[in-house]
């Protein structure tokens, strides 16, 4: 990568930073062409740049982590699984008569053994990104994902999901080909695999389009990767009414690897290198390779029954609200036992037929 | 002053004619129709189920009406209504969300948007969940998605069928992404659900979109739609605005899901109840002792 290329990619944070390296270079280049020794200020200057890139990303808004997640430079799903593994076939189409290119999917080889791998695909410039639709999966990318993740199950293969999309495809085709639908199912049916589900967050994981891909028995996020519900434009638009309020948005609706992770939904960040995953895509690759690989060790200790139940059990407790009755601030009858659910009627009418016979159906 | 000004000014001072509000209807004593315009007694059409009887537009009905018109009178029992929203994220867009709780809890005496329980429908014992539009759109937040959640797991220890009748705009964004999990966790319940053999019926209602469509609305073993409801996945206004084009005439009503194989039937509002108790009936097995639930 030429140095005049990473510049036009440069993010405004990055700035300071980037200016002290290019005086470091300046001084370098004129102390070596004048041959005088210079060494002491240049280590000083260097020790300035790496106190300054700490202080710039770890104090990163979240605003400004969602520009890192979107970097056109980040590595993208086939850059990890290509870095990642030592063998890799890809599988197309979803046998409906559909192949999207904004969600991929292929067998590869991890670390000696055949896992499934898929996940969106943005592109690597304007021209691919227009093939790829910038990462947005149409249902039959989902229906794609949903036939290799039920070929995993069948030849007992782990599955691997990479999330980075903006967001499920909103268009007329995908409407009228049941966006809803599609994801609604892979929502389902990723419940009821057998083999281990590893799904990452590599950088944006845009709403329901990401969801689609990502019910697992592990969520992992890359550090400067986000997760939301909605995109903070979208938010800051119907909230605020106002969508130059998507600073604020970003800040309110808790997107970043910390807070998702605080509010229980993630169970591992996994930190890039310096400067964040496309300043050093192998590294980042490796770290990913690392943990998926360690991930799936703990995993296959367990039967597919635990997992299924553990996997369930893991999203079943998602949520945050006050249980008036837990709390012992409201007794119902109902709360003392669990299994046979008899409820008291709010209003004062008086149960005729109490449905609590089961019928077979 | 010129004759012109003086003109203008007039103007000006004037009421606007298009911008004077709609005429007051005391107490709701009389409802117009959204769609023909005609001015019909309440009770009227309380008593026809709130379909306007010059045009058979379906208008929008609040929980409490649902219940009345599925449900055999008397046979409600209420599941989990202790539970109460919280405000995880201590979110504030131009008002904060407590505050947007409060004045809707107010303004529809519910904890939360959706009301889920066991009742009889013609008879038949049903595990039914009513979403309540009114409540911050029928949006989907952790209580109305542990409601369902709840509502669904109770469904499949009990062996009931499970009927939702979804109206809502989506996840509630006030609760970030623990609004988007709630679309998974339910989606966990159905597959148990589905797993015991039992059925499940969603009634999409206006209007059904976003994280509700991608989730339990569109799992349905089988699928009704009042007619003309607006059903989809993105906002109308999201579509046109990323292709810059008029959307086709009827697109994501429930005529077009019914054409493009989304939905089964498109059931009139007065025939809901008994479609719904047909439809259990119809699911009786065949087979008393069906091999599966044999071994169970």
């Amino acid at each position: 990568m030429s140095k005049s290329n990473r510049k036009t990619f440069l993010l405004e944070f990055e700035k300071p930073l980037s200016e002290l390296e290019s005086r470091i270079e300046q001084i370098r280049e004129l102390a070596e062409e004048n041959q005088v020794d210079v060494s002491d200020q240049i280590k000083h200057l260097e020790e300035k740049a790496v106190q300054l890139r700490k202080e710039i990303f770890s104090t990163l808004t979240p605003a400004q982590r969602l520009q890192l997640a979107r970097h056109p430079r980040r590595p993208s799903t086939l850059d990890y699984i290509q870095a990642m593994s030592e063998e890799w076939f890809e599988l197309h189409g979803d046998r409906a008569g559909h192949d999207d290119p904004a969600l991929v999917g292929g067998i590869a080889r991890l670390n000696g053994r055949p896992v499934m791998m898929l996940g969106h695909q943005k592109g690597r410039d304007t021209k691919d990104n227009v093939a790829r639709n910038f990462g947005m999966a149409a249902p039959s990318g989902y229906r794609k994902a949903l036939r290799l993740m039920q070929h995993a199950n069948r030849f007992r293969m782990p599955i691997c999901t990479f999330i980075d999309t903006p967001g499920a495809w909103a268009g007329v085709d995908a409407e009228k080909n049941g966006q809803g639908e599609a994801i609604a199912y892979n929502l389902r049916e990723m419940f009821s695999l057998d083999v281990p589900i590893i799904c990452t967050v590599i950088g944006e994981g845009g709403s329901g389009g990401a969801l689609g891909i990502g019910v697992g028995d592990r969520l992992l996020m890359l550090e400067h990767a986000v997760y939301t519900v909605a995109t903070p434009e979208a938010c800051a638009a119907i909230l605020w009414k106002d969508s130059g309020k998507s600073e604020q948005a970003c800040e309110a609706l808790k997107i970043t690897s910390w807070d998702l992770k605080d509010l229980g939904i993630l169970d591992q960040i996994l930190s890039e290198p310096v400067r964040g995953a496309h300043a050093d895509p192998m590294g980042a690759a490796n770290l990913l390779k690392e943990a998926l690989i360690a991930n799936l060790d703990e995993l296959m200790q367990l039967s597919p029954q635990q997992r299924r139940e553990q996997r369930y059990q893991k999203f079943r407790n998602i949520g945050n609200f006050t249980d008036l009755a837990a709390n012992g601030q409201l007794t119902l009858p109902s709360q003392t036992s669990n299994e046979t659910h008899q409820v008291e009627s709010k209003d004062n009418h008086h149960m005729e037929t109490p449905p609590s016979h089961s019928l077979s159906y | 002053m010129s004759l012109f000004d003086w003109f203008a000014n007039r103007r000006k001072s004037e009421p606007d004619l298009k911008q004077t509000p709609e005429r007051e209807i005391a107490d709701g004593l009389w409802t117009k129709c959204e769609s023909c315009g005609v001015l019909a007694y309440t009770k009227d059409l309380q008593a026809n189920h709130f379909v306007c009887s010059e045009c058979n537009h379906h208008l929008r009905v609040d929980s409490d009406e649902r219940k009345r018109q599925l449900v055999d009178p008397s046979t409600w029992q209420p599941l989990n209504e202790q539970l109460h929203p919280s405000d995880p994220l201590n979110f504030s867009d131009r008002k904060p969300y407590a505050d947007r709780l409060k004045e809707a809890q107010e303004k529809t005496n519910l904890t939360e948007g959706v009301q889920t329980g066991v009742g009889l429908i013609d008879g038949l014992p049903v595990a039914l969940g009513i979403m309540d539009f009114r409540f911050m759109g029928g949006s989907m937040g952790s209580v109305v998605g542990e409601k369902i959640c709840r509502l669904v797991e109770y469904a499949t220890e009990q062996a009931f069928p499970l009927v939702m009748v979804c109206a809502s705009g989506g996840a509630r964004m006030q609760e970030g992404m623990l609004s988007l999990m709630q679309m998974a966790k339910i989606s966990g319940a159905l597959q148990r659900h589905r797993e015991a053999g039992l059925l499940y019926i969603p009634v999409l209602t206006h209007p059904t979109t976003g994280g509700v469509t991608a989730s339990f609305a569109m799992l349905g073993d089988v699928t009704l739609a009042e007619p003309k409801a607006t059903i989809g996945f993105a906002g109308k206004r999201v579509i046109e605005q990323t292709l810059r084009e008029k959307l086709p005439e009827g697109f994501q009503t429930s005529e077009y899901l019914l054409q493009h194989g989304f939905v089964d039937a498109i059931v009139n509002r007065f025939q809901l109840k008994k479609t719904i108790a047909q439809l259990i009936c119809l699911h009786q097995p065949y087979f008393p002792t069906f091999p599966q639930q044999a071994t169970a």
